[in-house]
């Protein structure tokens, strides 16, 4: 038996490095992909606690989570393809028009 | 020593590799190919949380459906390495801290659960099958209806509007 102190530090550490990966890395597609390592460790936390509590609640709670995120990843790639036609670039340094 | 602890520390293990590998991989293919297998992992520790339902939903919408949207974006636009390894700037070296710091606060609060919370709980019979697909269907379509419609609405909206963002000229 596996102790619920692992999945929820599991979780938070693959919170961390996504976020790690969101402040550090310049290429847009990474930071995205690392909102998906984000959103990953919520699920986990959902389903860990749902599998803790014996009801189907968590679950239900992921499954709406895995429905927005793919929701994201097309508006968001919508956006990265936009930007990259009108600058040429995807790193989030040159991207500084509404930076005021 | 049992055999669930043993698959938990691999998949843990693995997941956090990938994961890594995800944020210092160089070109975004191999940052790509570094998720598509931290989903793989991370479903078999869903599995492990008898989360079957979700661990297939994982499979097919993350490792399918979004990774392969991905995938086409980066060949779409055709990039290629990061021209230079990121010197530590400023906003870098404070990145990291914030995220330490996060992490730190997060163990330390995890790590003081109180011991009722921490129990995992036994595990009976009428709970192993609480993450089915019937129980789960049930679920959705009585008590979860309408947050279902207003998800299928949110993806018909993010598809049309997808479209209208990415196209030149309508």
């Amino acid at each position: 038996m596996v102790p619920i102190t692992y999945y929820l530090l599991l979780a938070a550490a693959l919170f961390c490095m996504g976020m790690f990966g969101v402040l550090v890395r310049r290429n847009a597609l990474v930071v995205f992909m690392c909102v998906e390592l984000m959103l990953n460790a919520a699920n986990l936390t959902f389903l860990a606690f749902a599998r803790m509590h014996g009801d189907n609640t968590g679950h239900v709670s992921a499954f709406f989570v895995i429905a927005v995120a793919a929701a994201e990843a097309a508006i968001g790639l919508a956006i990265v393809i936009a930007v990259f036609r009108s600058r040429g670039s995807v790193l989030v340094e040159d991207i500084r028009t509404m930076k005021h | 020593m049992n055999i669930e602890l043993i698959l938990f520390g691999a998949f843990a293990l693995l997941t956090l590799l990938s994961a890594g590998m995800v944020i210092f991989a160089r070109s975004p293919i191999n940052s790509a190919m570094a998720l598509v297998s931290t989903f793989f992992f991370l479903a078999g520790i869903y599995v492990l949380l008898w989360a079957h339902t979700v661990a297939v939903m994982q499979v097919l919408v993350y490792a399918g459906a979004i990774m392969v949207l991905f995938l086409f974006v980066i060949m779409l636009l055709n990039l290629g390495e990061s021209p230079t390894r990121g010197r530590p700037t400023l906003a870098r070296l404070a990145g990291g801290a914030a995220t330490v710091g996060l992490l730190a606060v997060l163990s330390i609060a995890i790590l003081k659960l109180p011991e009722g919370v921490a129990d995992l709980g036994a595990g009976t019979k009428e709970q192993m099958a609480f993450g089915t697909m019937a129980t789960m269907g049930w679920e959705i379509f009585t008590k979860w209806l309408f947050p279902f419609e207003a998800v299928s609405l949110l993806l018909l909206v993010a598809m049309v509007g997808s479209v209208v963002v990415a196209k030149s000229r309508i």
